[in-house]
């Protein structure tokens, strides 16, 4: 048996790994140095990440060896988006203003990983403080999509579902603001879970835009992308937005399937300016779920094609909120100046990057005297109406299928000098992210150009059972999620 | 609607209300910039809102005190709790002194 098929290879999955760790064929640290050996030798290629911690991941993996106890993640190696808090790691969220900041905490969701025997590998490139859909808003460079390395993995957690596509690791961890994990879990071909509103601690996440941003799981099952959902998710006293809501099964529900389930499908958002190859993946996909014993039926969101209108409006009004802090007094990058006024202008003039500071006007503006009304308040309140026709919708399906992304993968370059441009790419995810539903995306097939296609299934409130149930069913009726990028399969 | 970029002492403004020192070059930028994405978020305004509660949240929480809802997110009770000690607050700090942050001359 060859090493890239051995339990520690780089498609096997974190269930396969842990039975492997239980059943101690293979030790915490020969699956952690085989990880950070593909880690190494595929970094000069993908960039996957900001940081790696090799040597705190082999001590720790050496611990985990001699515990008698094994936790259900035990031994498993993940990757974490750099804005997520790992105590005494370095943790910039893809920024200049955070380049030397080492965090003195641990998100909630590192700690209950790493008690649940994760090993963190290191921290994966995204857009900074996660603005964007592509990573080319990272400070220190974009991370390159494995199945074609001159585009774009997606963002903004696109070095997460970059480092799982090309085998380094079997699961990370991104988050998701307006799409951030499904557009990039689409674009490398891989599974990105973005749970309901609440059902994950932010604690020790890097603020974006509150109202609006989740922690979710990515992986190369959708089984996987589960099982780690029910272990980060749940109450927290240290978030008050974390609901008090028990985790139901996910991962032990399974296997999944769509017999009887009714799933909606807007078809007046799929219009012009979708790929024809997305387009056709799509109806395949639509297809193959009635095979599956789904009655796929047409609904209408009425206000979703002024999802991205309200987005920018009200995660830009909150970002230029929660980016006030970013002030050169307390962490992270200071710039000279003699006066305090001047300390702070300059500093985050030079700390922060365009998109960012495009952003944090952009949101200032329209919280500003005079415009809060037009502007923000308005979105708010077109929010609701797009809240409520997702309600509307339940009461006559169990889920809503949608394209991931309009496009498959794009060339790097190709949008930076359009921002409105680059906002469209959040097309079909901002929705789920306004009316804070749960929502998948799983591989569904290839363009032409062989960019993977990822089809997008959201589901009520709390319910990410639905939608686990039937994208496993999906994956497991379809060749897709046991394609990967040829030549990352050498060992 | 055609974009019209933002006019010059606006950008202006709100880089100040976001104490940003921008660049003439960035004011340029931003000007046209934000004028096009502006006009773009702009159509929420042709929706007929009368009587919509605008959606600050996709939770509710609820207030101190009282019995949180099964599934409603809650505050903690305010009671003080071990929290970040001085040498790890401060070890981040760009420039400290004394225990404190140093911060250049407020005037």
């Amino acid at each position: 048996m060859t090493r890239a098929q051995g339990p520690a290879g780089p498609w096997t999955s974190a269930a396969t790994l842990r039975r492997a760790l239980a059943r101690r064929e293979i030790s915490a640290r020969e699956a952690c140095e085989a990880a950070l050996a593909r880690l190494h030798a595929g970094e000069p290629r993908v960039h996957a990440f900001l940081s790696t911690s090799d040597e705190r991941a082999l001590a720790r993996a050496e611990v985990l060896d001699r515990m008698r106890v094994q936790g259900p993640l035990h031994g498993v190696p993940i990757a974490l988006k750099d804005n997520i808090a790992v105590a005494g790691m370095r943790t910039t969220a893809g920024s200049k203003m955070l380049d030397s900041y080492v965090s003195p905490f641990d998100a909630t969701v590192t700690r209950r990983l790493e008690e649940a025997g994760a090993v963190v590998v290191g921290k994966t490139v995204c857009d900074e403080f996660a603005m964007g859909s592509s990573t080319e808003n990272c400070a220190f460079g974009p991370a390159r999509n494995p199945w074609a390395l001159d585009r774009a993995p997606g963002g903004t957690s696109g070095g997460s579902t970059a480092a799982v596509a090309a085998g380094f690791v079997p699961l990370a961890l991104g988050s998701d603001t307006g799409g951030s994990i499904r557009q990039p879990a689409a674009f490398c071909g891989v599974v990105g879970l973005k749970p309901t509103y609440g059902r994950v601690s932010r604690h020790g996440l890097i603020a974006f835009a509150s109202s609006l941003d989740q922690i979710g799981p990515i992986a190369r099952t959708t089984a996987d992308a589960a099982f780690m959902l029910e272990l980060i998710g749940g109450a927290d006293p240290e978030d008050a937005t974390a609901a008090r809501r028990a985790v139901p099964p996910l991962a032990g529900a399974l296997p999944g399937s769509a017999k009887g389930l009714r799933v909606g499908v807007p078809r007046h958002l799929i219009s012009s300016g979708i790929e024809p190859a997305v387009g056709a993946r799509f109806d395949d996909a639509l297809g193959e779920l009635v095979r599956l014993g789904a009655k796929v039926s047409t609904i209408e969101l009425r206000n979703s094609h002024l999802g991205i209108a309200v987005y920018y409006i009200v995660a830009t009004a909150e970002a230029s909120a929660n980016l006030a802090r970013y002030d050169g007094v307390r962490y992270g990058r200071r710039a000279q100046a003699a006066t305090l006024a001047e300390m702070y202008d300059r500093t985050r003039a030079t700390g922060f990057g365009p998109e960012v500071k495009r952003r944090i006007m952009l949101g200032t503006y329209v919280l500003s005297a005079g415009y809060h009304d037009a502007y923000y308040v308005k979105a708010q309140q077109v929010r609701a109406l797009i809240r409520d026709d997702y309600a509307r919708a339940f009461e006559s399906v169990d889920l809503v299928a949608l394209p991931t992304a309009p496009e498959g993968a794009f060339r790097l370059g190709a949008r930076t000098a359009d921002p409105l441009a680059m906002y469209l790419s959040d097309v079909f995810t901002v929705g789920a992210s306004l009316a804070g539903l749960p929502a998948v995306s799983v591989p569904a097939g290839f363009t032409d150009e062989g960019l993977p296609v990822g089809l997008q299934l959201i589901g009520r409130a709390w319910d990410e059972a639905t939608i686990i149930g039937v994208a496993d069913a999906f994956e497991r009726a379809t060749p897709w999620a046991s394609e990967h990028p040829a030549q990352f399969s050498e060992a | 609607m055609t974009p019209r970029p933002l006019a010059r002492a606006d950008v202006l403004h709100i880089a100040r209300l976001a104490r940003l020192d921008l660049s003439e070059a960035d004011v340029e930028r931003f000007a046209a910039e934000l004028g096009t994405i502006l006009t773009y978020v702009g159509e929420v305004q042709g929706v007929d809102t009368t009587d919509v509660t605008p959606m600050s949240h996709a939770g509710a929480v609820a207030p101190p005190g009282s019995e949180p809802e099964a599934g409603d997110s809650a505050w903690r009770d305010d009671h003080p709790r071990p929290c970040l000690n001085r040498a790890s607050a401060l070890a981040n700090a760009p420039d400290e002194s004394a225990g404190l942050f140093r911060v250049p001359k407020v005037l």
